[in-house]
């Protein structure tokens, strides 16, 4: 199994923390779920902060804060700062957002915050597009993860160019690659682990449902079971039907 | 002196950084920046702050 900066995941489900009805609830869907990773962020401190940081330990999961929001290399460099401070860990989910309805990201800025945080001693996990190129230059900027949208954030679409993410596999064999935003459901997340992804990331498609609990529960089966079937090697699809049942030795009845 | 803390405009005796944490309450796991630049927990003591000068106060909070 690809490692994340060396560290092995135990269930390759990250899941996020916003958006859930309750605090309990997004407990529940961690301790169903098994997930290995959670992702969290910065914000301005009114007072909950804390009880949530208690929380967040108490999973005793990894924790991978985000730059969420940002949009110059200059604030997802400071926040990434702020979050190594707070949250202990040189792992930084590098987000740079590039257009404000579809949260692209804008990945000529990602390259470059990347670089900048590579060398400050940073783990970047980068959010990207599937674009091969803008992968090979984030490998090149120190990144040893790579990221790519499934659709954009919240959407729920699903895998939408499966054919560049599975053009991203295939040119960076080597390279621990998560598919990250997009995911509705079950068979999005198998679908990616399906093609061979090490794992992915999801918030809203557990976080919204009306039984967060069990649909996080359905994930982390669908992710086991994507990446079983990848293991597995499935089959090549085909256009005609190929008898499965032996032809030799039926009876003659007609 | 005046500052804007977290958005908000705020008059405050602390010349510090530290000081500005203890004196609005602020406890636990925070991480700050003055001016857009972010100051590490060890260096808050020695900060000192000026006149319309742009704090924020983070914490860990939910994300995706």
């Amino acid at each position: 199994m690809r490692t994340f900066y060396g560290t092995e995941l135990s269930n390759p489900l990250m899941l996020g923390t916003a958006q859930y009805p309750s605090p309990a609830i997004l407990e529940q869907a961690f301790r169903d779920s098994g997930a290995g990773v959670a992702t969290v962020s910065l914000r301005r401190e009114g007072g909950a902060g804390q009880t949530f940081w208690q929380m967040i330990q108490d999973l005793g999961v990894l924790i991978l804060p985000n730059t969420a929001g940002c949009h110059t290399v200059k604030e997802a460099v400071t926040t990434a700062h702020m979050a190594r401070e707070v949250f202990d860990t040189k792992w930084i989910k590098l987000e740079l957002i590039g257009h404000t309805d579809s949260l692209q990201p804008d990945v000529f800025q990602l390259v470059e915050a990347a670089r900048i945080l590579t060398e400050d001693g940073f783990q970047v996990f980068p959010y990207t597009t599937d674009d091969l190129i803008v992968g090979e230059r984030l490998l090149e900027a120190g990144c040893e993860v790579l990221m790519p949208w499934g659709a954009p954030i919240g959407s729920g679409r699903g895998l939408n160019n499966e054919y560049a993410l599975r053009a991203m596999r295939a040119e960076f064999p080597d390279v621990p690659l998560v598919v990250d935003a997009g995911i509705g459901l079950p068979s999005h997340a198998s679908h990616a682990m399906e093609l061979g992804y090490d794992a992915v990331l999801l918030n809203t498609a557990v976080a919204r449902a009306g039984e967060p609990q069990l649909m996080a529960k359905a994930m982390a089966l669908a992710v086991e079971a994507g990446r079983l079937a990848h293991e597995a090697d499935p089959i090549e699809a085909r256009d005609m039907a190929e008898a499965s049942t032996p032809v030799i030795g039926k009876a003659f009845l007609s | 002196m005046k500052i804007v803390l977290n958005g908000e405009p705020r008059e405050v005796a602390a010349e510090t950084l530290t000081a500005l944490l203890d004196e609005c309450g602020f406890s636990g796991r925070v991480a700050t920046a003055v001016n857009e630049d972010f100051v590490p927990s060890s260096l808050r003591a020695g900060h000192r702050l000026n006149d319309g000068d742009r704090v924020e106060v983070l914490a860990p909070m939910q994300g995706g």
